[in-house]
């Protein structure tokens, strides 16, 4: 008898023409950079092809090998966004050191953690064979997130770098925890709320054709706000505080499927901003900056000249290496999009924009395929952070909120950033791997016997 | 290096990412829509005038699509014989009053298991019975896709899914 069945499709052969496309990109940007700021073909054009052929056949390969099912269009959307990044860092680096020599260049270590990005992807791929399994070590996940993003206020290892506390050096290395804070928290939120979730949705009162909480159900979401906060306070890092909370928001409200969640986390969020602004002096510079950048250009100067980066780059851009993004200080993590638009202009910037969107649709759409209610959430997790980050930062840059210090994804310079980013793509590809899998063979009748209740 | 060279090199760039994005869109087009299923038009009529007295009664009942599952029989056990239409509703078996059939056996748990459908797929799942539910010999841990025919043990019932 034929059943009509789900046709589980690999695709594997789409993604590799993506994949070949992402890696043209890159070269293509590469060489233009190349033309446009010394007029000829850089010579180590060929080192470069060879080292992103590599590295893309490498995760392809990987992909290929492990999850053979997975979402196909992904991981190009990811390379063509790093190699994007890195032609950037690179234009950058050319154009900052033609200003000042002593500066220092990035795109060779960007390249370097771009490898070890790759690796940790595999690496991911390999050893999380079943997403199901990380449920078992929940609380686990929950207290490296707090031993992790605590680690930066420890006084040997901490370190403060331009106002935010959230690095730690070790030996040669720094490293920004908070990055795989991020998800090991969606993890921990994921493998918490899918046992809590039938408690939380209990309905307490309704008010306004919203049902809200009762209070005794608030305390995990204070717990959270707390975190949250005490990020604010303790490593003035705005971006992670507002990140983090979202996340826990978003994540609880998808659990319980109760907008009273939403109401009551914009409620604190609001009382926290508030309170953010009375009591911080940086967060009241972020805030002035924002609603009136003009108004002190000297203080302001490096969102205000982003702004005219931007303008300047207009609708279709200056080309690469024909504006001027290096005058803006952190063009190549920060603001990198603001470089991106003012050398790509709006049709570039939005074509980024969208490759972000693609990811965060995939994403979404890996969480509603997805048959078991823990990997729902951790995909929701994972992808609602990669989307509140992208939203904080381009919403940062172009001034439709109050600039936080928060890096694009798989775009901006930096090396924990990059690596735990590769890491979210190699989960969400895993559990989009288990998803469209075909069900294994169900034999119906034949072994019954094995398993029958016998009265004793 | 001419003006409109680099021009032409800056357009150029930009047309082909956006060449990349619409790919990838049209790749995530494909994925939605084509995983038809194949064949469904095709089986049908050999198989009504196969077995059309088996089929016709039910038939009029179903409302799903064509080769979909329209009925949860059960098989063997203290309730054999009973049956549920499927709707678009999950089913619960068990011994509670919320079950969709009311199993009288001592081996099923109050709410057992749940049978419920994506639109296109049934599924079976357990709902932490003490007893478990089995398909062969393999214990249902996680919502498992259920084909038509395949024999799913509750206690001592055995129900399957029927045209």
């Amino acid at each position: 008898m034929s059943t009509p069945t789900w046709v589980p499709r690999r695709r594997r052969g789409a993604e590799l023409v993506l994949t070949v496309m992402a890696v043209g990109i890159s070269v293509f940007g590469y060489i233009a950079v190349g033309l446009g700021v010394s007029g000829t073909i850089p010579s180590d054009t060929y080192t470069l092809i060879g080292g992103l052929v590599l590295a893309a056949i490498g995760a392809h390969l990987a992909v290929r090998q492990f999850a053979p099912y997975a979402d196909p269009v992904l991981l190009p959307l990811v390379l063509c966004l790093n190699g994007l990044g890195l032609v950037m860092i690179h234009r950058l680096d050319l154009g900052r050191q033609a200003l000042d020599p002593d500066r220092s260049a990035f795109a060779g270590s960007q390249v370097m953690w771009t490898f070890v990005g790759i690796v940790a992807f595999t690496a991911v791929l390999l050893i999380v064979r079943d997403h199901r399994r990380l449920q078992a070590f929940t609380y686990t996940f929950g207290l490296t997130a707090i031993v992790l993003l605590i680690l930066p206020l420890l006084p040997v290892i901490g370190h403060e770098q331009n106002g935010a506390r959230i690095w730690i050096h070790l030996g040669p290395f720094s490293f920004q925890p908070g990055e795989a804070a991020k998800i090991c928290l969606a993890i921990f939120f994921a493998g918490y709320l899918v046992v809590k979730r039938d408690v939380l949705a209990l309905a307490g009162k309704r008010l306004l054709g919203i049902d809200l909480p009762r209070g005794r159900d608030l305390g995990p979401i204070l717990l959270g706000w707390l975190i949250s906060v005490g990020i604010l306070v303790f490593q003035r890092d705005l971006g992670s505080s507002l990140l983090f909370f979202g996340l826990f928001v978003v994540v609880l409200f998808v659990a319980t499927e109760r907008p009273g969640w939403l109401v009551v986390g914009s409620l604190l969020f609001a009382f926290g901003a508030w309170f953010g602004y009375v009591a911080f002096g940086h967060v009241r510079v972020r805030f002035d900056a924002w609603l009136d950048p003009f108004a002190d250009p000297d203080r302001n100067m490096q969102i205000v000249s982003a702004m005219f980066g931007l303008a300047h780059g207009g609708i279709i851009g200056r080309g690469w290496g024909q504006g001027s993004p290096e005058l803006t200080p952190f063009s190549f993590s920060d603001f990198i999009l603001a470089s991106l638009g003012e050398e790509l202009g709006l049709t570039g910037l939005m074509a980024v924009l969208l490759i972000y969107g693609l990811i965060v649709e995939r994403g979404l759409r890996i969480a509603l395929t997805c048959r078991d209610g823990f990997g729902k959430l951790l995909a929701i997790g994972l992808t609602m952070s990669f989307a509140i980050q992208v939203f904080i930062v381009a919403g940062g840059v172009t001034r439709l909120i109050p600039l936080t210090g928060l890096t694009a994804p798989f775009l901006a310079q930096g090396g924990s950033s990059i690596v735990m980013n590769w890491a979210i793509i190699a989960l969400l590809l895993r559990i989009s791997d288990q998803t469209r899998r075909p069900a294994p063979p169900t034999s119906s009748v034949g072994s019954d016997e094995q398993t029958q209740v016998v009265k004793l | 290096m001419s003006e409109l060279t680099l021009t032409l090199i800056k357009l150029g760039f930009l047309a082909v990412l956006w060449i990349f994005v619409l790919s990838a869109v049209s790749v995530i087009r494909t994925d939605i829509f084509g995983t038809r299923v194949p064949n469904r038009q095709v089986a049908k009529p050999a198989k009504k005038s196969a077995a059309p007295a088996q089929k016709s009664k039910p038939a009029k009942r179903r409302r799903g699509k064509r080769g979909q599952p329209s009925l949860l029989q059960i098989v063997d056990g203290p309730n054999s014989g009973q049956s549920v239409p499927l709707g678009d509703d999950p089913i619960i078996l068990g011994r509670g009053t919320d079950a969709a059939i009311r199993l009288n056996d001592d081996y099923v748990s109050t709410r057992h298991a749940r049978f419920a459908s994506n639109g296109e797929q049934w599924f079976v799942e357990d709902l932490g019975s003490t007893n478990g539910t089995y398909i062969g010999s393999q214990r249902v841990t996680s919502p498992v896709p259920l084909s038509m025919g395949t024999q799913v043990r509750l206690g001592k019932t055995i129900v399957e899914l029927r045209k």
